[in-house]
């Protein structure tokens, strides 16, 4: 029975074996400490034990040169610890430019995954090995953390905004999927699975199980004729709103005078708080849609004014999530 | 006690402070910081034991993947209230307010501390606190986990938040009123002679300690009182529906929570430096690092509490300003710990109960500090984060830590708090079933959490049973090791045989006045003509 006991998770990740790296490092180090100290405590408890009453052991007052030693020793080891583990923070948080989004809306207790494809799954994520995924990530209600112990990933799921986590995996198999931040009655329930396939599997997998006809673009472009956006929004600039062709990741001027890159975060707010950045040159004319869409709406939204960048190779061709979605529907 | 020095006993004095009044009214009207030392006493045991049924409970719960002793939500108030009775109403008072209120007044050479009737009104605004969490328990419990995290405290949660708030902020101003009544009386009320680098470091330890208590505990107040406001008056600041900041929450809890670890831990360190000095029969070796490391931490503790939220979404930079930080902060505890060490070297080293926990102290809060290393460090943080490995490595530094620190603190002080001797081969033993059985309690925990066991799960998957069945074997014999305590301790009470004024040879003002303590502490104020922990100088100070 004991030797079936793991003591690592599986290795199946890019960053998963640069992570147990770290940790084998600093494993190491407490190991020497502690046995050090624990050496030293036992040798002295024995060397120096108490064998008559009357010891009156001579005073010493400490010395300089060692206190000096045992601070320098741990900070330049609490200082490669750092630079070590700042280098892995800035990869997992930094997703490479090439790659595939997936969008994750989590609520009190479940995770629900849309694929760009269209393709959605509720506590469960298929994935191709080999390939970056990036996570783009919201909730509907409470924080929870989006923790895959194979791929040593988690990063928190907030609700009111979002954010992103990355992750390319390696060997293909089921992984656990945990929800690492307390979130009420059912936290220990929402949890699912990662199932990492081979790209040929993936492909399949996208097929076989979809039952959407439209891809997430598509059905945002839906969404976004009924509610009736394109009357403000259409392809060349309104004296109403600005045009949304090319927009996603370029620079926006805003009314204020400064500037902010047109992330996913900023549409996201844009739609639902309209005046709480405007473009320059436009007054708080938009409606909020707040109320009228939900997350999962919302992203699709995202994803369609994110497509609209492909639709407009002249002008903003380069910008990252045409990419993306370019290369997904080449697929 | 056999191998210690005999000393002769001081008569047992007529007005010493337990015979000083009798009834309940000259206990609960009572001035005196040592009868209210007392009082803090007796309402911290029974939280002690309350916080611990619950996690007898949480583990017996954990010993099948299944959730299958209690529902969900049973477990959910079950872990919340285990830590918030045992954070707010036993580690933080535990050895200031005991220990601290006993000690500092007699070890400063003064009659009392600066605030007597402060002092009172603390005690009374912490049993106010606390009646106010068993109400809370009485109105089905509250299931935040005992981090509140917005929005599911502000917004979510079904639970009484709302009377947990009001219990947690009237407990925190019963600890600014000790911080405060200890930094005045350590800066005002010490004896003549005693210069600040005489003090022992059990004082310093507590200076600091109370720093951060006057600092910190107004955030956390207001911090809880906003979550209220939000809950009871729907004025938005957290819950982003409201058009809050859920994150804004977690600095300012943190604020307070990462500084309050150390409230927890400080004391703790300050009683190793008396009782290894005794037991070593030496100065503690480079006395004015140990000083200065309490001042280090209660300082960089401030500046640390980011590393609680690297996977918040906070940026890269501020993640790495918290991180590096937080590695400096450990700095100053391997100070202690080596000085610890380097105090035992040629000393005359005897093994009663006090140093038995020292030992254990010296070996659980090492594995404490060295697993917080790799919290600190960021990319590792982000895999054992809210994981099981935190749930480890906290209980090494506050259990491992501070209460074996308030173990070796009740047994040392003991015989001088109550005059009485207790059973010392009692004593031993159940300090190492402790040791055994925090190590099989909490251990498993570490390898469980690296895993990716999440904590605060009711269910989990089955791979993981094995580390629950041995932490939860280890909890049971844990539990019998603090059980041992209450029996031979109370036992002492009734016929343990009486204690002489300085039992263990120690140094120490409070070692030179008798078992239990006069009323008014010392007849004449004494002077102070040496430094502290001045062992060579042993006889002369025998009467």
């Amino acid at each position: 029975m004991l030797s079936n006991i793991q003591i690592l998770p599986e290795v199946a990740s890019t960053m998963a074996g640069k992570v147990d790296a770290l940790y084998f490092f600093i494993t190491a180090v407490s190991v020497f400490f502690f046995l050090l100290v624990m050496l030293l405590v036992t040798f002295f408890a024995i060397k120096f034990r108490r064998r008559s009453k009357d010891e009156r052991p001579e005073p010493i007052h400490g010395s300089l040169k060692l206190e000096l030693l045992w601070t320098v020793i741990p900070f330049i080891l609490g200082m490669a610890m750092f630079g070590w583990g700042a280098v892995l923070y800035f990869d997992m948080f930094t997703p490479p430019v090439e790659g595939m989004n997936i969008y994750v809306v989590g609520k009190q207790w479940m995770w629900k995954i849309q694929h760009p494809e269209g393709n959605r799954e509720i506590n469960e994520l298929h994935v191709p090995v080999g390939t970056p995924v990036k996570l783009i990530m919201t909730s509907e209600d409470v924080i929870h953390s989006f923790f895959v112990p194979a791929f040593r990933m988690k990063m928190d799921v907030l609700p009111g905004r979002y954010t992103t986590a990355w992750f390319e995996a390696t060997k293909p198999g089921k992984y656990h999927l945990f929800c690492a931040e307390y979130c009420g009655t059912k936290h220990s329930q929402m949890t699912g699975s990662v199932y990492a396939m081979e790209p040929v599997d993936y492909q399949d997998w996208l097929e076989r199980e979809s039952v959407a006809t439209l891809s997430m673009a598509q059905a945002g472009e839906q969404l976004y004729n009924q509610l009736g956006c394109g009357t403000c929004h259409a392809q060349e600039a309104e004296p109403r709103g600005p045009s949304l062709y090319g927009l996603h990741g370029r620079a926006v001027e805003l009314l204020t005078g400064n500037a902010i890159t047109a992330d996913d975060s900023y549409i996201r707010e844009s739609i639902l708080l309209p005046a709480a950045k405007l473009v320059a040159g436009y007054g708080p004319l938009m409606p909020t849609y707040k109320g009228q869409v939900n997350e999962e709406e919302l992203l699709r939204l995202v994803a369609y004014i994110k497509s609209l960048n492909l639709d407009t190779e002249d002008s903003t061709s380069e910008s990252r999530g045409g990419k993306e979605l370019k290369e997904h529907r080449n697929e | 006690m056999s191998n210690t020095v005999a000393v002769a006993s001081h008569p047992e004095p007529d007005n010493n402070y337990w015979t000083a009044g009798y009834g309940l009214k000259s206990w609960l009207l009572t001035t005196d910081h040592k009868r209210i030392a007392i009082l803090y006493l007796i309402m911290i045991s029974v939280f002690f034991v309350i916080g611990g049924l619950f996690a007898v409970l949480i583990r017996l719960e954990l010993l099948t993947p299944a959730g299958d002793l209690v529902s969900s939500d049973t477990y959910n108030k079950l872990f919340t209230l285990h830590g918030l009775v045992m954070i707010f109403f036993f580690l933080i008072p535990s050895i200031p307010a005991v220990m601290g209120n006993f000690l500092i007044p007699i070890m400063i050479g003064a009659r009392d501390l600066a605030f007597p009737r402060i002092n009172l009104l603390s005690w009374y605004v912490f049993a106010i606190g606390g009646m106010t969490t068993f109400a809370v328990v009485l109105f089905g419990g509250v299931d935040t986990g005992w981090t509140f995290y917005t929005p599911y405290s502000s917004t979510y949660s079904k639970t009484a938040v709302g009377l947990t708030a009001i219990g947690v902020f009237i407990t925190g101003f019963s600890s600014i009123l000790t911080g405060l009544n200890f930094v005045v009386t350590i800066h005002k009320m010490r004896a003549p002679g005693l210069t600040w680098f005489r003090l022992p470091l059990f004082v310093w330890a507590h200076y600091a300690t109370s720093l951060i208590m006057l600092i910190g505990t107004p955030v956390v107040a207001i911090t809880i009182l906003l979550v209220f406001l939000e809950r009871v008056f729907g004025v938005g600041i957290f819950d982003p529906a409201l058009g809050g900041d859920p994150v804004l929450f977690q600095h300012l809890f943190w604020f307070y929570s990462h500084p309050a670890v150390y409230i927890m831990i400080l004391p703790s360190m300050g009683v190793i430096s008396e009782v290894v000095a005794c037991f070593s029969r030496k100065r503690i070796f480079g006395y004015g690092f140990v000083a200065f490391s309490s001042l280090a931490i209660a300082v960089l503790g401030f500046l640390i509490w980011g590393h609680h939220m690297f996977t918040s979404g906070q940026s890269i930079l501020a993640g790495m300003v918290f991180s590096i930080l937080t590695m400096l902060v450990a700095i100053p505890s391997a100070v202690k710990v080596f000085n610890w060490t380097a105090t035992m070297y040629k000393g005359s080293i005897s093994f009663e109960t006090p140093m038995i926990y020292v030992f254990g102290f010296l070996g659980l809060f090492t594995v404490g500090g060295l697993t917080g290393l790799f919290l600190g460090a960021l990319g590792l943080d982000v895999h054992v984060h809210d994981t099981y490995f935190v749930v480890a490595h906290f209980h090494y530094i506050m259990v491992g830590g501070a209460i074996m620190g308030y173990l070796a603190a009740l047994h040392f002080w003991w015989p001088k708090i109550t005059g009485k001797l207790y059973s010392e081969a009692w004593a031993k033993l159940s300090a190492i079933i402790i040791f055994i059985g925090f190590n099989l309690t909490f251990f498993p925990q570490f390898l469980v959490g690296y895993l990716g066991m999440p904590r605060r799960y009711h269910v989990y998957p089955d791979e993981f049973q094995i580390f629950h069945i041995l932490s939860t074997a280890g909890a049971s014999i844990l539990a019998i090791g603090y059980a041992f305590p209450a029996f031979y301790l109370i036992w002492s009470l009734f016929r343990g045989e009486a204690a002489p004024a300085n039992p263990w040879n120690a140094k120490g003002l409070e070692w030179t006045v008798p078992s239990p303590p006069p009323k008014h502490n010392f007849d004449t104020i004494p002077v102070v003509k040496e430094e502290a922990y001045d062992y060579s100088r042993l006889e002369e100070e025998v009467v």
